[in-house]
């Protein structure tokens, strides 16, 4: 045991303040995610309960084992565009019949859950994440389709939904839809890609064209049960395998599949006998300073996370900048990778680049916790290699066979986000915390950097440079790339797989650590490790 | 002559009290069994068991010929016939002396004497003892009154006339009744005394001409005839009823050259006079009240007796303090007292000092039960999960222990009669000894009073379920990143009332929808502590398939766990009649397509001694009727369908 020791002062003015700023970023956070809860506001939701239909997280609550925990994905999808929060679908990682399983669910509530660019995006990152970790995928379909003033960001990347459907039946992972509604036109190869189909009676909808197109081309009359509905499937079409009577028997059903499923998975679940950490993770509230430019000790974040506060360190008097090191989290074996002071310097990067090597030796997962500003620049960096440095360890990372996770802590800039796993380098999953932030580069240096380039300019060209122009443009500049580097911009992009409050981050690692565990954990071979 | 090798021709708790004694005199045993009783663990305990095929009694335990094979196969040279079955058999009786071996009982004739209660009636009237004289033509100064079999016991054929004209279809009844159950349709009727008490007398006598009176007990409390709590002393008695009670006892056993246990059974009335009413010339089944005052072995005294030997002293010992028994039965006294099967799960009374026995000491609890945990409680025999009996110096001290220990003990499996006994040994009315053999009847509703579950219990069910499904997960019970709903559990209390449980465990522990303010102390599969305002308070919590048990020092709840996903196969027709009960089809009285009215009778169900009518649930026709008589049927099959008119 190398239990961590700690430097936190709870009662002190410098924790009490860090925590008072990420509560209220906390409470902003909670804000915009009440956003994507509530669907398409009380009107559409009280409708559709009219119907005596139920809500895409009621359906995944039955769908899912009761007590399970769910870890709900991209909640903020098209957090900032003309689309609502969350993009009309829910998508997460939950358990049914002891499987966990990728779950999706249409929002009907939201313009008919019609699938919009986000959406889209939404559901392929799902579809990524069934793949990657041999998830079964759960598909709870009920879409008037795509949103046609968006058609032409959706028609043609969205032929990609039915190809991942087949490609994951291929790989041997099961697909399963349970239509509860419309799943018309396009639609319809939701279903008919997947591996089980659960239709609900008089409510489910397959087929290419409805009536009135199919008057429109062949002059036939026709209505929507002898098209499309679930009877008909089930006794003639063949298209559905299962007839539910209602919403509950079809998630009934949907259960059963599952049960059936034969799904054996490769890798452990978390262990219930991992002790707990040794320091209260409420703390995790104020180790974040408000301010990125202060710098502060990532193990006082490993010490709230991992297993017993037990980490032990690689190489700590190398390469200072960068805290490795071997920990258990759930049980799970993780290498930890986390930025201490910013920078990355050219040791930081030789000493990361060996150790993700060891890690793919020893079939270890990595964990990234970030707050880099960036490789060093400068003439004694750029003369003493930093590139080569920086390059072996973006290779190392790249070309790494364990799964990845990210978690934006604090500042993720330049190319030590790329270094540091950033979403490029595809982590399994990657979470940001309310105080991170993640550019090119610091709003201010870039300000900075677009104004010496401007002097320069009109320098070159002998005109005069005009002094308050420059400094507007440089306020400007400096509150659009604040903005955008923001989580929840971030997030509404898919730049991430959600926000999460710091004092969940070791539940959803370990969500994410047991999901990951579905495929083979194993490292990528070939040279001995390098000592660099 | 020497009881080697006893053969119980018996079955449940009695043959396990005799293999008791018999294990402590060290005489071998031989048990019998029915096939339901493969496994019981009479057959179990005894040294030897002899299997009589079958399952009904009268394939098996009233095979008077089966039951004198197995004691010569097995090698017996005596026989204990229990109480019950064939115990009062003077034909059985004769067959086991007949075929050499020692009857443990009293002699045959005696046994004869007393079969007919209309016969008995006249013998103890010549005797000199007070009678209720048997009324050939009731008038209506006689009301209300009693019809009775005259061969019967067990409370089997008795009825109830209030009015005269109810009269000549109570005497049918009991008649058919009186027929099947006891071979003979001999009927009387006698006044009836509503506030009547049932006093008896515990008799021993033996060949050498000593006969003692051990005691009185008071068995008023009964539920259709039948004994639900027993005492002695029997409360409030003063000493010169009691002496003349005793002395009429036995005279009585005089008369018949009585030998062996017995008991001599009165009406007393209020005004203090009491009239003979049967004597059972066997062991009673709340024999242990009488052992757990006197210290005497009263199966141990009728093996003496029955060898030929004297009893021990001229007179019994005195009594001393007070014992009070509980018959706990598989039943629902809130709906009829209808029998209830399956498997009981588990039988745990706290505090139990003795089985079988007394033990040494002046207070005590004792447990005589037949049953254990997987013991299937069945159609063919008496529900009768067990015998709880407490003693005590005091009689309020007694039925306080006895009370205690029902509320406290878990009984998983069948519904029983539990709380009515509890609230029995608990109300008012009894403990200032204002019992009589209507007290039941006549407080059922305030007894079984049914208020729903304790809600707590219900979320302690929950959170022991949520605890038990999530067993060995290592994450957080029904973690959310975006929570947008509680969990939810729904269960069904025994009066079918429904309960949903929502709940949530956040950052700062269970948020339980109506619960406010209380904290879950810990949540194991078996075990809930919750803290109220400050009080703790522990729940056990047992589940066998949907059944759940939570038990608490402040009583029981049985909970059935609410299916999330109810099979939409499964519905029930409106005019459906499912059976209410387990027991066979006597006959039916209608048949398919005919038209009926509401309240018309249908068929008749025999259960547990009884016979139920089901009858039409609304004006209409009857579109299916499923069974047949003799057919048996489990609770819930369905019976008939009657189509309601437009």
């Amino acid at each position: 045991m190398t239990v961590l020791p700690t430097r936190v002062d709870p009662a002190g003015a410098e924790h009490t303040g860090h925590r008072a700023a990420m509560l209220g970023k906390l409470a902003d956070l909670a804000a915009e995610h009440a956003k994507a809860l509530a669907g398409g506001g009380p009107r559409y939701v009280e409708r559709h309960r009219a119907r005596g239909k139920l809500l895409p997280r009621e359906r995944i609550e039955l769908l899912t084992d009761r007590d399970a925990p769910f870890l709900e994905l991209s909640p903020l999808a098209a957090w900032g565009s003309d689309h609502p929060v969350g993009a009309a679908l829910v998508t997460g990682v939950g358990v049914v019949e002891g499987v966990e399983c990728v779950i999706t669910a249409n929002d009907p509530t939201v313009r008919g859950g019609a699938s919009n660019p986000w959406t889209l995006r939404k559901a392929l990152r799902a579809n990524e994440i069934a793949l990657t970790n041999r998830l079964p995928l759960v598909n709870l379909v009920e879409s008037g389709g795509a949103d046609l003033p968006s058609q032409k960001e959706i028609f043609i990347p969205g032929g990609a939904l039915f190809r991942d459907l087949t490609r994951l039946s291929a790989a041997g992972i099961p697909t399963v839809a349970v239509v509860f509604g419309n799943s018309t036109a396009g639609g319809a190869y939701v279903p008919g890609m997947s591996d089980h189909t659960v239709l609900v009676k008089e409510r489910a909808k397959v087929f290419l064209g409805g009536p009135p197109l199919v008057r429109m081309a062949t002059g036939e009359e026709s209505d929507d049960e002898s098209l499309g509905g679930a009877e008909m499937h089930a006794r003639t079409s063949g298209l559905a395998d299962h007839f539910a009577v209602d919403e509950p028997d079809a998630l009934r059903l949907a259960r059963r599949i599952v049960a059936r499923l034969n799904h054996r998975k490769p890798g452990p679940d978390p262990d219930p006998s991992a002790p707990p950490p040794a320091y209260d993770e409420d703390e995790l509230l104020g180790i974040v300073p408000g301010d990125l430019k202060v710098p502060f000790d990532p193990r006082e974040v490993i010490a709230r996370i991992v297993d017993g506060s037990d980490f032990d360190e690689f190489k700590p008097l190398y390469g200072t900048s960068l805290v490795t090191g071997w920990a258990r989290l759930f049980g799970y074996a993780v290498g930890i990778l986390a930025n201490a002071q910013g920078v990355l310097f050219s040791q930081e990067s030789q000493k990361a680049a060996q150790f993700i090597q060891l890690a793919n030796q020893r079939d270890i997962p990595l964990l990234f916790l970030h707050n880099t500003t960036g490789y060093m620049v400068g003439r004694d960096y750029e003369q003493g290699g930093i590139i080569k440095h920086g390059a072996m360890m973006i290779n190392a990372v790249a070309n790494s066979r364990v799964p990845h996770l990210s978690v934006l802590m604090g500042a993720s800039y330049g190319a030590g986000h790329y270094g540091m796993c950033g979403r490029a380098y595809e982590p399994r999953f990657l979470f940001s915390w309310p105080s991170a932030k993640s550019a090119v580069m610091g709003p201010q240096q870039l300000a900075g950097v677009l104004s010496i380039v401007a002097r320069q300019s009109a320098a070159a060209k002998g005109r005069p440079y005009d002094e308050d122009a420059d400094a507007a443009v440089r306020a400007m500049v400096e509150q659009q790339i604040e903005a955008e580097s923001l989580p929840v911009f971030l997030s509404g992009r898919l730049y991430d797989d959600g926000v999460i409050d710091p004092r969940d981050t070791r539940t959803v690692l370990g969500l994410c650590l047991s999901a990951i565990h579905n495929a083979p954990v194993e490292g990528a071979r070939g040279y001995g490790v390098f000592r660099m | 002559m020497l009881i080697t090798h006893l053969l119980v021709a018996n079955r449940g708790e009695i043959a396990r009290r005799v293999l008791r004694t018999c294990r402590h005199l060290g005489i071998a045993t031989t048990a019998v069994f029915a096939d339901p009783d493969t496994d019981a663990p009479h057959t179990r305990e005894a040294d030897t068991a002899v299997r009589l095929p079958g399952a009904a009694p009268a394939d098996t335990y009233l095979r008077g010929d089966l039951l004198v094979a197995a004691a010569l196969a097995a090698g017996a040279d005596a026989v204990h016939p229990g109480y019950g079955f064939l115990s009062e058999d003077a034909e059985f009786a004769r067959a086991v002396v007949g075929a050499g071996l020692t009857w443990v009982g009293p002699p045959p004739a005696a046994i004869a004497a007393m079969g007919s209660k209309t016969a008995a009636k006249r013998l103890m009237a010549a005797a000199g003892v007070p009678v209720l004289d048997a009324l050939a033509a009731p008038t209506e100064a006689d009301l209300p009154l009693l019809v009775k079999a005259a061969a019967g016991g067990g409370g089997r054929g008795m009825r109830v006339v209030r009015r005269l004209d109810e009269l000549a279809p109570a005497l049918a009844a009991a008649r058919a009744e009186a027929a099947k159950s006891f071979g003979s349709d001999e009927v009387f009727c006698e006044r009836y005394l509503p506030t009547g008490r049932h006093v008896e007398v515990q008799l021993l006598a033996d060949a050498r001409g000593t006969v003692w009176a051990v005691g009185e007990r008071d068995c008023s409390l009964q539920r259709r005839h039948q004994k639900v709590i027993e005492e002695t002393p029997a409360p409030g008695l003063d000493d010169a009823t009691r002496a003349a009670l005793h002395a009429a006892a036995v005279t009585a056993a005089r008369a018949i050259g009585y030998t062996g246990a017995g008991t001599a059974e009165f009406l007393l009335a209020p005004d203090g006079r009491f009239h003979f009413l049967e004597m059972n010339t066997r062991l009673q089944v709340e024999h242990p009240v009488t052992e757990c005052v006197t210290g005497l072995d009263l199966v141990a005294l009728q093996l003496r007796v029955a060898e030929g030997e004297p009893l021990p002293a001229p007179h019994p010992p005195a009594p001393r303090g007070h014992a009070i028994e509980a018959r706990l039965y598989a039943e629902d006294p809130a709906h009829d007292w209808q029998p209830r099967t399956g498997t009981l799960h588990l039988l745990d009374i706290p505090g139990v000092t003795a089985e079988f026995t007394t033990a040494p000491g002046d207070t005590g609890l004792r447990l005589d039960s037949g049953v254990e945990p997987g013991s299937s409680i069945g159609v063919h025999y008496d529900p009768l999960l067990a015998k709880v009996i407490a003693w005590a110096p005091t009689r309020a001290a007694a039925a306080r222990r006895l009370a205690d220990a029902l509320t406290r003990a878990r009984i998983h499996g069948p519904a029983t009669n539990r709380d009515l006994l509890g609230a029995a040994l608990r109300h008012p009315g009894f403990l200032a000894g204002r019992v009589h053999t209507a007290f039941l009847a006549e407080h059922t509703v305030a007894l079984t009073a049914a208020p729903g579950a304790d809600p707590t219990a219900v979320l302690a069910a929950a959170l022991a379920d949520a605890a038990a499904g999530r067993a060995g997960r290592a994450l957080p019970s029904g973690w959310r990143n975006l929570p947008s709903q509680p969990q939810s559990r729904r269960y069904t209390a025994a009066d079918g009332t429904e309960y949903e449980v929502r709940y949530r465990f956040g950052r700062t522990g269970l948020d339980a929808e109506g619960h406010p303010g209380t904290v879950l102390v810990r949540a194991d599969p078996d075990r809930v502590v919750l803290d109220t305002g400050g009080v703790r308070r522990g729940y056990r919590v047992a589940r066998y398939g949907d059944l759940v048990h939570v038990d608490s020092p402040a009583g029981a709840t049985v909970l059935t766990a609410v299916d999330r996903f109810p099979d939409p196969a499964v519905r029930t027709d409106p005019g459906a009649l499912l059976a209410p009960m387990p027991g066979t089809v006597v006959r039916t009285a209608a048949t398919v397509g005919d038209t009926v009215t509401a309240g018309q009778p249908l068929l008749w169900l025999e259960a547990m001694k009884m016979e139920h009518r089901v009858t039409a649930p609304a004006d209409g026709t009857l579109a299916e009727l499923c069974v047949a008589p003799g057919q048996q049927v489990e609770p819930g099959t369905l019976l008939a369908v009657v189509r309601p008119a437009r």
